[in-house]
């Protein structure tokens, strides 16, 4: 269903853009360096590691998001340049078209994860080998969440460069998921709201097999509820898109 | 053999607005058909109801024998669009690419690029290139399946003289391997220089159809003039096919539909000599069958 040269051209497309490139691949290994090593407390326990692990871990959640964002969002700018109208004149079947964008979303976070891992290999992240994986494949695969998000973001912006909007979106969400600074550094009150919001339970989820908390219940129905909204949503604005007139 | 394309009393109203009003037009395999007529005639809307992507309000549309969808999913028809379409952050080789991975069987991409006369430009990104050669980028795209019908919407608005001249030295080449081609323009010389056939629209009717003789032919008629010294205004304005006379000195002019009949009876039934029948030029008529109020 899926073509691996498409794939191929998808790809390419997207490392051309040197603005993705920055925010997917640049930008989280730099705030790893930032928020993780540069921690006061970096070498402080965390769960079954320390301080430098868990924000690999959120780093490569953010990473992850942004790119995988970028790639649902880009149907956007293929509605704004008459693009999806020119694959209606083929024989491409739509769902094979969204398709092609989850495979792509899910290529280009998982080239986030890998490179904020790679530096965080050479750092001084400590925690068990099982949890180095587990926590990378979850934050990868965590990311299908945003995917949803900027599909459904893609169809319902008009904008050319949706994801100017969707950047300071996502970075005030990084913020109230906790990926940036711990929630029990916030007033109860916002605790409570910043727990509802998308980041957080991708977070939660990926941080699990370090920090074995209690939360991962709740969290799990946080990606379950935002999954299933931004994929209705963007399915619903994506059959409005793809209906004859 | 099925046809073409055979559209049967198609209608497409938006609310009030009938941009397609009741057209019956049949398109044989091979020909290469001009689909004349101003802005809201009707054209763009007819072209989408043959791809596809609008359905009609009433009437029935069979491409090559099936429906616009089935025979777009088959790869039998594709289509040059007027402006989109392309993705500036690829080059024109990745286009051509993307598009052949979509399809079941397709020419070579480099086949396809030289025909649109690309292959030197194949690694520029599209966003670089001229409005002509993404023009002739999205001619290469519908090529890519080797379609029997190709549809192009005012493939030429807004492209230079000289980037007109190429693209349709590219398309009448193509058109010379015998795919049926079907093209809207509001150029007039286009419609003249490069169809077999004209339809002329008109606030979603078709107004006029045939070969631009004919269809020159069908607005006013030709103009016959001769010599005829002492020439009776009467007799000649009862003349079969004659629609009006005027007779100036020596010089007589016949204007008529049927200019042969009207030329047949000056030269056998007369004494008349120098005889020159003169077509009205497109511009006239199409002027005269889609100016308001006067359509015939």
């Amino acid at each position: 269903m899926i073509s691996p040269a498409i794939l191929r051209i998808e790809l390419r497309r997207m490392i051309r853009n040197r603005r993705t490139l920055i925010f997917t691949v640049v930008m989280p290994p730099v705030f790893f360096e930032i928020f993780g090593v540069g921690n006061s407390q970096a070498h402080d326990r965390a769960g079954s590691g320390n301080v430098i692990a868990y924000v690999l871990v959120s780093m490569a959640v953010y990473g992850a998001m942004l790119a995988s964002t970028s790639a649902g969002a880009s149907v956007s700018l293929e509605r704004a340049a008459g693009w999806s109208r020119q694959l209606r004149l083929t024989p491409l079947k739509p769902a094979a078209y969204i398709a092609t964008k989850l495979a792509v979303a899910l290529a280009m976070s998982a080239i986030a994860v890998a490179v904020v891992y790679a530096v965080g290999s050479t750092s001084e992240a400590a925690m068990p080998s099982s949890a180095w994986i587990s926590t990378a494949l979850l934050a990868w695969a965590c990311s299908l969440v945003f995917a949803a998000f900027g599909l459904f973001m893609g169809y319902l912006l008009p904008s050319e460069n949706v994801m100017q909007v969707l950047g300071p979106v996502l970075a005030l969400l990084s913020f109230a998921g906790g990926l940036f600074i711990p929630l029990n550094q916030l007033s109860s009150g916002f605790r409570a709201i910043a727990k509802l919001t998308p980041v957080y339970g991708v977070g939660e989820v990926a941080r699990n097999p370090l920090t074995h908390d209690g939360r991962l219940v709740s969290a799990l129905v946080n990606v379950v509820v935002w999954t299933a909204i931004f994929s209705v949503g963007a399915a619903v604005r994506f059959r409005r898109d793809t209906a004859r007139v | 053999m099925t046809n073409a394309l055979e559209l049967t009393a198609v209608r497409k109203h938006f609310g009030e607005v009938r941009a397609v009003d009741g057209i019956d037009l049949t398109i044989a395999r091979g020909e290469v058909v001009a689909f004349l007529g101003p802005n809201g005639a009707g054209k763009t809307t007819t072209i989408d109801i043959v791809l596809g992507l609008a359905r009609p309000t009433s009437g029935t549309v069979s491409v090559l024998g099936r429906t616009p969808t089935e025979a777009i999913a088959a790869g039998l028809v594709s289509a040059v669009m007027q402006t989109g379409g392309l993705l500036k952050d690829l080059t024109v080789r990745e286009t051509v690419q993307y598009t052949a991975a979509l399809f079941r069987q397709t020419r070579p991409v480099d086949e396809v690029l030289q025909r649109a006369g690309l292959l030197e430009i194949a690694d520029r990104l599209v966003g670089k290139c001229s409005g002509g050669q993404q023009q002739r980028l999205r001619f290469a795209m519908a090529l890519v399946p080797d379609p029997e019908l190709l549809v192009l919407d005012e493939p030429t608005t807004g492209m230079d003289v000289e980037g007109r001249r190429e693209f349709w030295a590219a398309i009448r080449e193509d058109a010379g391997r015998g795919r049926t081609i079907l093209f809207a323009t509001h150029y007039l010389d286009e419609a003249d220089a490069y169809a077999d056939r004209i339809v002329l629209m008109r606030r979603g009717h078709v107004v006029a159809d045939g070969s631009a003789a004919e269809v020159k032919a069908m607005a006013a008629g030709r103009t016959v003039r001769a010599t005829l010294p002492g020439a009776d205004e009467t007799t000649l304005a009862k003349l079969p096919g004659v629609e009006a006379v005027e007779v100036r000195g020596d010089t007589v002019l016949l204007t008529g539909r049927d200019s042969d009949a009207i030329a047949r009876h000056l030269l056998t039934k007369t004494s008349a000599y120098d005889l020159e029948i003169t077509a009205e030029n497109l511009e006239d008529v199409f002027l005269a069958l889609t100016s308001d109020g006067n359509a015939a």
